[in-house]
């Protein structure tokens, strides 16, 4: 194809590049979270409190090189919805960031105490979480509409993971009212899960309107 | 898409001697909107233009084949005269073009050779030309002078208030801003969205941030054929044909 545009492409092809580093970041930002959750590692904890703000630096980085190419190429149709969507991407990966150092923040309060329930259920839930980003992304990348849909239908389950969760917390808290401040924070925990898995369904829908131009 | 046609052109084929420069095309140009074509250098779209007011008759060796109607009536029939249709479908061209006369006479060329005689309807139909054409104010006061003494800018809207002078219905532009500087092309731009409150103009643009300002609707044109027609909105967020898509993205051209 001849290209009368490259040097435009090219960079938007290192801005999609940037926004998939911000992703790997925020990824492992999420299984850090569970596992010093698991772990019980509060320093692994503050390193993920820390490096949240890196995650806000992308956000930033990435809206401004957004907004400059916008402005200097003046770009249309399949490359605009790829920078809107990019600018978009950008804030739901933000706030996955806030969601991990949240979960951080929740394993600082309850590390010194023993778990009150078998942290296996929140391992999956996290696993599929962390599966859903990274499937959310390479969708986005191979703007591969079959697996965005895929995902968005996946979120179900996460759901699923979230309410089955609550319900065993619920039953713990009515039994031993001495486990409600644990069972109160691993169901934010959960939450905060869960709400990673409704960014990563914004990302899919994104991925689609960016590839066909309309909602789904 | 509007309803209300003002022209439509079905079938059209055109030809340089044995060189098909338009193959087959079908379009309908609403009334009162901006209509834009664009495409790559070659595609058609100027010679297109031209067969909207028969001015590829002035061409040799070309021939055509289809039909143009305007307001219903096809332009390429028998008996057309050519001169009247021209004076219905005006034109405004690349380079501004204005005669080596005063700019009140430039004006009051055509209402003249169409036998307008009356000294105070014709400088009535003046002021109500430059006007129009957002130029009066600037030049109120030197209507005898050169019209060649006016910037690019202002030679190009005088063309236009020129053209409005016999009174189109329809305002033909081959791209009419791409000699002029940011500021007379804001002008310009400008002056074609208020003047399709009352002509339907089809605009010949290279520059597609020009189409996407000024056009409700966009025709992309490559190698003669018309690919894609839809609103302007539709051909620069999502065309649906990958041809268009590329050349509006710059991946080929």
């Amino acid at each position: 194809m001849n290209d009368s545009r490259k040097s435009f492409h090219k960079e938007l092809k290192e801005l999609e590049n940037e926004m998939l580093k911000m992703g790997s970041i925020v990824g492992e930002s999420i299984q850090n979270s569970i596992e010093a959750l698991i772990k019980k590692d509060l320093k692994l904890a503050e390193q993920i409190i820390k490096e949240d703000d890196i995650i806000d630096d992308y956000e930033v980085l990435l809206e401004e090189k957004c907004t400059r190419l916008i402005a200097l190429q003046q770009p249309v149709a399949i490359d605009l919805r790829k920078i809107i969507v990019i600018s978009k991407l950008a804030t739901d990966l933000e706030r996955i960031g806030d969601n991990a150092s949240n979960i951080a923040y929740r394993v600082k309060e309850i590390a010194a105490d023993q778990h009150i329930i078998e942290m296996s259920q929140l391992s999956e839930m996290s696993s599929l979480v962390v599966k859903q980003l990274k499937d959310s992304l390479k969708s986005f990348v191979d703007m591969d509409i079959e697996l965005a849909k895929n995902v968005v239908e996946n979120d179900l389950k996460v759901n699923k993971y979230d309410k089955e969760f609550k319900a065993e917390l619920i039953k713990k808290m009515s039994k031993n009212c001495k486990q409600i401040a644990q069972g109160t924070s691993l169901m934010f925990i959960s939450r905060f899960l869960e709400r990673i898995g409704d960014h990563s369904t914004n990302i899919c829908e994104r991925t689609i309107y960016m590839k066909t131009g309309k909602r789904l | 898409m509007e309803n209300q046609y003002k022209l439509e052109v079905k079938n059209l084929d055109f030809y340089y001697d044995k060189f098909q420069a338009l193959n087959d095309i079908n379009m309908k140009v609403p009334a009162k909107k901006i209509t834009a074509l664009i495409g790559p250098s070659g595609c058609g779209k100027s010679t297109f233009l031209r067969t909207i007011n028969r001015m590829n008759d002035l061409i040799e060796n070309t021939h055509l084949t289809g039909e143009v109607l305007f307001d219903g009536n096809n332009i390429y029939a028998e008996k057309v005269d050519v001169v009247e249709l021209r004076k219905k479908i005006g034109m405004v061209f690349q380079q501004p073009n204005p005669f080596p006369k005063s700019i009140y006479d430039n004006i009051a060329y055509g209402p003249r050779m169409h036998g307008l005689k009356n000294k105070e309807k014709l400088e009535e139909l003046v002021v109500e030309s430059l006007k129009k054409a957002a130029l009066f104010d600037e030049v109120k006061d030197r209507l005898d002078k050169s019209a060649l003494s006016l910037s690019g800018g202002q030679q190009q809207r005088l063309c236009i208030a020129r053209a409005l002078a016999v009174k189109p219905d329809i305002l033909l532009m081959d791209e009419p801003a791409s000699a002029l500087d940011p500021v007379a092309t804001a002008k310009i731009e400008d002056l074609i969205a208020d003047l399709k409150n009352n002509y339907s103009i089809v605009i010949v643009t290279h520059s597609m941030q020009q189409a996407a300002r000024v056009s409700d609707n966009t025709a992309f044109f490559l190698m003669g054929e018309l690919i894609e027609y839809d609103t302007t909105e539709t051909i620069f967020e999502n065309p649906s044909d990958q041809r268009t898509e590329d050349y509006i993205t710059g991946r080929f051209g």
